[in-house]
């Protein structure tokens, strides 16, 4: 078994472990089970409701920044200058997406992959790598948990969270450049 | 997030102009209005999913439990929620679910969290110190294997498809650590 196939498994009896030791714990207690798993998941379709019109406002407004183009142009304008500290042009957009848009900066990566002269083995494929593992879709995050719980005013929340995405990126590129440079 | 919002709305359209398509800021925000909708509906099933077994575990007593197992992690990092609020035990599931790479699991988990925080707060509306801290330790990824990267580069023939794994882990912890310390910071300018 390779290493990947080991954390796959792992990964599968985890959740499958979970799934399967709450029901029979709570019955091995006395719990019904079933009515209180019924009276829990009621409370699925208002939740997911509640968060939409948070999504729709960050997702619109992001859908359009990547329509135009935006952020192509923002790449182009950076990238000469980040280049020679270590984030080539071709991550560049990448990193700018990652806190927007999760499936966007997969996008990117796979593209990044998929170019001939790159590849995953590549700095750049590996530095995106790094990148992708290691920072989150900040802005979905802050809509989805803050809507569930009906926060309009985020304080410090953002501001902390693009410093920890500012952080990731950072620390990406230098180890990036430690290891791999 | 105001500015945020006006923005990423006045930065489509600058570069729309330049580009001469500004038909892509309406298509666009079209489609991520859709995509939002979409998302949703796609978390119903996960969240009922999860939020039944959490009741199961709840009146089973596990919750409490792992409320009290997690005390003297949570108690320097969250001061203002009182021991054993099941603000804990959510947080510590959604946590432990990012750590192992369930995102499935940590969405429901952290929304349940968020919902409980906001029972302990005084001005509803606004984010209190905890909910700023819990949000923003999860906008560092927490996940400790990286599986959907090492999949996917797996999949484009990488030669060492897990050789990221240790690099990841140094630059999550730094994330992480800038997270906390940042919202820790932050919470005393911000009001």
């Amino acid at each position: 078994m390779t290493f990947r196939e080991v954390l796959e498994h792992g990964s599968n009896w985890a959740l499958a472990a979970v799934l399967v030791g709450i029901p029979l714990y709570g019955w091995i207690k006395g719990v019904k089970v079933y009515e209180a798993f019924v009276e829990g998941a009621k409370e699925g379709f208002n939740v997911a409701v509640r968060i939409i019109p948070y999504l729709v406002a960050i997702l619109a407004g992001v859908g359009a920044f990547r329509a135009a183009g935006a952020m192509d142009a923002l790449a182009r304008v950076v990238g000469p200058v980040t280049a020679p500290l270590g984030l080539p042009a071709v991550v560049l957009p990448m990193a700018i997406v990652r806190p927007l848009s999760g499936g966007g900066a997969l996008g990117i990566l796979g593209s990044i992959f998929a170019t001939p002269g790159l590849g995953p083995d590549s700095y750049a494929g590996r530095l995106a790598s790094v990148l992708q593992g290691s920072t989150e879709t900040t802005f979905y995050v802050l809509s989805v948990y803050c809507g569930a719980a009906g926060i309009v005013r985020y304080r410090h929340a953002l501001a902390a969270g693009l410093c920890a995405d500012a952080t990731g990126l950072v620390a990406s590129v230098v180890i990036a450049r430690l290891v791999w440079g | 997030m105001n500015v945020v919002f006006v923005l990423l709305f006045v930065a489509a359209l600058v570069a729309a102009a330049l580009h001469g398509n500004v038909k892509a800021v309406g298509t666009g925000a079209l489609e991520g209005a859709g995509t939002a909708v979409t998302l949703a509906i796609g978390l119903i099933g996960v969240m009922a999913l999860w939020l039944g077994l959490l009741k199961i575990a709840e009146k089973a007593g596990l919750v409490d439990k792992l409320a009290r197992a997690a005390r003297p992690i949570f108690r320097p990092l969250f001061r203002d929620v009182p021991d054993g609020h099941p603000a804990i035990s959510a947080m510590l599931l959604n946590i432990a679910a990012n750590m192992l790479g369930l995102g499935n699991a940590a969405t429901p988990f952290g929304i349940k969290a968020m919902e409980e925080l906001e029972k302990l707060n005084p001005r509803a509306g606004t984010a209190t110190n905890a909910q700023a801290l819990f949000v923003a330790i999860n906008t560092a990824s927490l996940q400790l294997v990286p599986t959907t990267v090492i999949a996917l580069r797996a999949s484009a023939h990488s030669s060492d498809p897990a050789g990221i794994l240790l690099p990841t882990l140094f630059s999550t912890a730094c994330a992480l650590t800038v997270a906390i310390a940042s919202a820790k910071l932050l919470e005393r300018v911000v009001r």
